[in-house]
């Protein structure tokens, strides 16, 4: 690749980040279903034609972005994983992250919950199984191989420990969108923690 | 020299004589002895018997190791280290055959002291016959494949110049793994694991204990008995030919948190998982029907 072309695709993929970004604000504040294309464009201030140079459809969309959140979620447990922790100090740092990120981009989680998870018919081409969160679930996958292999977790079934792991944080920052939590997501941290540390422990 | 018969030792150690059987299963076998001689054999007719291998000094060109060393055994009342070093150093070529004589095997579980191959202790190398290394080949295996010892000895008495992994083992059979040229390439491929012992469908990595996609071996290209390979039969490859043969669980995939422990040789695990939850997320119709 010649350096121009470089220049030019790698300001591409900011700008379609920019656009990522800025549908999943407008998707948190007015629904999936109710932003369109041109809602969107128009929120960025680009031309409705221009957006469709970037993605062509609503649906692309919507799935690039899941993509999108499990790469950047999927990077940041990668860098806990690498670290030369304990299980348990794995666990913590993790769960920190989670929240932290529920915290200061909630419209990442909310919109693997709310619309990633609840509305599987937009998906089922093109993000079969588990492919577009593939990122996110192979540091998951390699958290828990470690800690078995270490001998710090039990072993069990992939799915039984997945479930318990990523439930019960979903559960926790569903709870804190529906203004349910008295407290804030990172003062369960500790406690979190602990729980879920206890439960996958050998 | 290409025309004289070489002159073989194939001396027995600590072994249970599987090699020397599955040597006898060779297609050509005639033709085979119409180039080479047996000094001593274990159970072919040979020139000498064992008392002569161990009182007198005898010629050979090639000697075969078969079976794990120890400085405790002896054969007909004499070390066997003993033997080994009067013959070792009179022939040109070494040849280990088998995982025994290889890497230990099986007896270095046994009762006798310090049991190992004749270089190495699992893949650690040994070094009581160091000097010894510039002239051995070994061929690894449980029992070991005839085609390969044959034509490793064709080699040797056509001189030609045999290429060899950190093992000592010739790549020409070892550089590939016992995957290579499995029937069942399609289902590992696709993450197809319904494999039922017996039956022709489905991968044995998953869950069934095949090692074959990091084992160095030549099953799956060259055929037993000219006709079929374990994996193909519907048996998980056990790894014979490895350094840490024979593991545990034989027939049962080790997996921490459903993924296998032991991953295709070379492949990170991020590439693997990448790569399995990629294409666990599609159904291939045709590979998750019955063959036949």
């Amino acid at each position: 690749m010649m350096l121009g072309d470089f220049i030019l695709s790698s300001k591409k993929e900011q700008k379609k980040e920019q656009i990522m970004q800025g549908a999943l604000s407008l998707f948190a504040i007015k629904g999936f279903y109710n932003t369109t294309i041109p809602d969107i464009a128009a929120a960025l201030k680009m031309s409705v034609g221009n957006m469709y140079n970037y993605f062509k459809s609503k649906d692309f969309l919507a799935k690039e972005i899941i993509k999108y959140i499990s790469a950047y979620l999927g990077n940041k447990i990668k860098k806990i994983n690498e670290q030369d922790i304990s299980t348990e100090q794995k666990t913590k740092k993790i769960i920190e992250l989670y929240f932290e990120t529920a915290l200061s981009k909630p419209e990442m989680i909310d919109y693997f919950l709310r619309i990633y998870l609840s509305n599987r018919e937009i998906f089922l081409d093109g993000c079969e199984g588990m492919i577009c969160v593939n990122e996110f679930v192979t540091e998951i996958m390699i958290y828990f191989e470690e800690g078995v292999k270490c001998g710090d977790l039990r072993d069990q079934d992939f799915f039984s420990a997945f479930g318990l792991f990523m439930g019960y944080l979903g559960g926790m920052v569903f709870l804190k969108g529906e203004n349910i939590l008295p407290k804030e997501l990172n003062e369960y941290t500790d406690d979190i923690s602990y729980n879920i540390y206890k439960a996958l422990s050998a | 020299m290409h025309d004289k018969k070489l002159k073989i030792l194939w001396l027995t150690a600590i072994s249970c004589n599987g090699n020397a059987h599955s040597f006898l299963n060779h297609p050509n076998l005639e033709y085979f002895m119409d180039k080479f001689e047996f000094v001593y054999h274990p159970i072919i007719d040979s020139l000498y018997t064992l008392e002569d291998v161990i009182k007198k000094d005898l010629e050979c060109d090639i000697l075969i190791v078969d079976g794990a060393i120890s400085p405790e055994f002896k054969k007909a009342g004499e070390s066997i280290i003993n033997i080994l070093d009067k013959y070792a150093h009179k022939a040109k070529k070494i040849v280990t055959v088998g995982t025994c004589a290889t890497f230990g095997g099986i007896f270095s579980q046994s009762g006798y002291a310090y049991t190992t191959g004749l270089h190495f202790d699992k893949e650690n190398p040994t070094f009581l016959f160091k000097s010894l290394k510039d002239k051995t080949i070994s061929i690894s295996g449980c029992p070991i494949q005839p085609e390969i010892l044959v034509d490793t000895l064709y080699a040797i008495k056509n001189e030609l110049k045999i290429k060899l992994d950190k093992y000592l083992r010739p790549k020409e059979f070892f550089a590939y793994t016992v995957h290579n040229g499995c029937t069942r390439n399609e289902y590992f491929e696709y993450k197809v694991d319904n494999h039922i012992f017996g039956k022709k469908e489905g991968c044995m990595f998953y869950d069934h204990g095949c090692q074959a996609p990091y084992t160095n071996g030549s099953c799956n290209k060259i055929l037993w008995n000219e006709v079929n390979s374990k994996t193909r039969a519907g048996v998980p490859c056990m790894g014979c030919t490895s350094p840490d043969f024979p593991k545990e669980g034989f027939f049962k995939t080790k997996k921490n948190m459903g993924i296998p422990q032991n991953l295709p040789i070379g492949v990170a695990k991020r590439a693997y998982l990448t790569l399995a939850g990629v294409t666990k997320a599609f159904k291939i119709k045709r590979l998750e029907e019955d063959l036949f």
